[in-house]
């Protein structure tokens, strides 16, 4: 048994590289789109705050899998484009919608840092730039490790999806293994499940040292 | 192909909305089991044994921290291959055993945290006016416990609603599915697929909204800080 479950592993690490590319770049992405998202929110400017409000809400609102879909069949039809790749498909649909989950992340630990805060870097005469810069965002970004972390391993669990549009990630050569060895399925899947959980296993290390660091006490 | 067109959307709404039935049904059956295994994972969790817990632990650490969808399909595809105890389920028991216990790791720590918001005075009140294990149980620590983690298990609940679609892949007939097939059919993803959205969009946005409302209650009724302020207004 031990020598299939290895033989699994090696073939499933095949999948590897296109589960952690994506998973990368979409990690990646999803931070920029949070980061964009969560502070245009706080924006002065009404149109530009709703815009952002109704990305957030709808991305929010439905889910990844359903976005996905919606990205792969029925944008192509709507605008005529092509994202490019699968790969691509993949990639946008993980970051907009993680991207619109964290962004909530940003905009509410950018609220909780200390009204005094802001009041004393308008004292101080900063502009609204350096105010965000160096006194908000520095003191916000202990606040949204945490969360990041966590969200980092809902990212790595969405890709998983991707076998559905038709990319080799780990899933994909997990079914065809089992497809081929019907009756090592439970062993094939267990091994997938073990692959996800090797490489989330620094994330939740992550998680748990922003989690310390978040609550590390800084004078308030 | 072409481009946006009501007709469709017409021909497909009601088509779609058949299928709500189940995704709801799918959502109320999983989230009750959840609820009722996150109980489970704290009570095995907090056995006299360590060694124990930490297995435990790290067993819900694994299953909250792998995809859904690989279990979906472990359930679904393999379980009935498992030597001895396989025996095998319908797509829609395979999706909800799968989502419900995948959910029952996150709702076991809301529990949780509950359970933790409870103030140690409390605890050491109930002991010192000798109140019995069950009475300082019912008495004293969950009517304080439960109603702040009720907004947390209704977000659980819009995002466990949220991954019910997952099940569309092992072929339970929910909205996503109808809408995937009738596409098949008449070479028009875009109407259905948007209808998918929008269904989703249409029942979680007012929940979710409903759950921050409950939120900022709870918040109120909760944060001793601002209690202080209105006592002192």
């Amino acid at each position: 048994m031990f020598e299939t479950g290895w033989n699994i592993l090696n073939f499933l690490t095949q999948g590897l590289g296109t589960t952690l590319s994506i998973f990368l770049t979409a990690t990646v992405f999803s931070f920029l789109m949070a980061f964009i998202a969560g502070l245009t929110r706080l924006s002065g400017n009404i149109l530009i705050r709703g815009a952002a409000a109704v990305y957030v809400e709808v991305f929010r609102g439905t889910s990844l899998i359903v976005q996905l879909f919606w990205l792969y069949y029925a944008v192509p039809m709507l605008f005529n484009i092509n994202l490019g790749s699968n790969w691509w498909v993949g990639v946008v649909a993980i970051a907009l919608n993680y991207g619109a989950y964290m962004s909530e992340v940003v905009r509410t630990s950018v609220i909780s840092v200390d009204k005094g805060q802001t009041e004393a870097s308008i004292a101080l005469n900063l502009s609204r730039f350096q105010r965000m810069r160096d006194v908000i965002l520095p003191q916000a970004l202990r606040l949204m490790l945490p969360e990041f972390g966590n969200y980092s391993i809902q990212i790595l669990k969405g890709t998983a999806l991707v076998s559905l549009i038709g990319l080799t990630d780990i899933l994909y050569f997990g079914d065809i293994y089992r497809s081929t060895n019907l009756s090592e399925g439970p062993l094939a899947y267990l091994m997938v499940l073990i692959m996800y959980f090797i490489i989330a296993l620094p994330l939740i290390w992550l998680s748990k040292k922003g989690e310390k660091i978040a609550r590390r006490g800084v004078a308030s | 192909m072409s481009y946006w067109s009501w007709e469709t959307f017409m021909d497909a709404l009601p088509i779609i909305i058949t299928g709500l039935n189940v995704t709801l049904g799918l959502t109320v059956a999983s989230f009750l089991l959840a609820l009722a295994a996150g109980f489970v994972w704290l009570i095995l969790e907090s056995t006299p044994v360590k060694a124990f817990n930490f297995i435990v632990y790290w067993i819900r650490e694994f299953i909250r921290s792998t995809p859904p969808i690989v279990q979906i399909f472990f359930l679904y595809f393999a379980w009935p291959m498992v030597p001895y105890v396989g025996t095998s389920f319908t797509p829609f028991v395979a999706a909800m055993l799968a989502l419900g216990i995948h959910f029952s790791t996150y709702i076991s720590e809301v529990y949780r945290s509950g359970i933790d918001s409870v103030d140690k005075g409390q605890w050491e009140a109930a002991t010192a006016l000798n109140f019995s294990v069950k009475d300082k149980w019912l008495t004293i620590v969950l009517p304080q416990a439960i109603p702040p983690t009720v907004p947390m298990l209704g977000n659980y609940l819009i995002i466990l609603f949220k991954e019910v679609p997952l099940a569309a892949t092992i072929g339970v007939v929910g909205i996503l599915s109808i809408a995937r097939s009738y596409g098949a059919q008449t070479w028009s993803y875009l109407e259905p697929l948007t209808i998918v959205a929008l269904l989703f969009l249409m029942l979680s946005y007012p929940s979710a909204l409903l759950v921050r409302a409950l939120e900022k209650k709870m918040n109120r009724r909760f944060d001793k800080k601002k209690m202080k302020v209105k006592v002192t207004e």
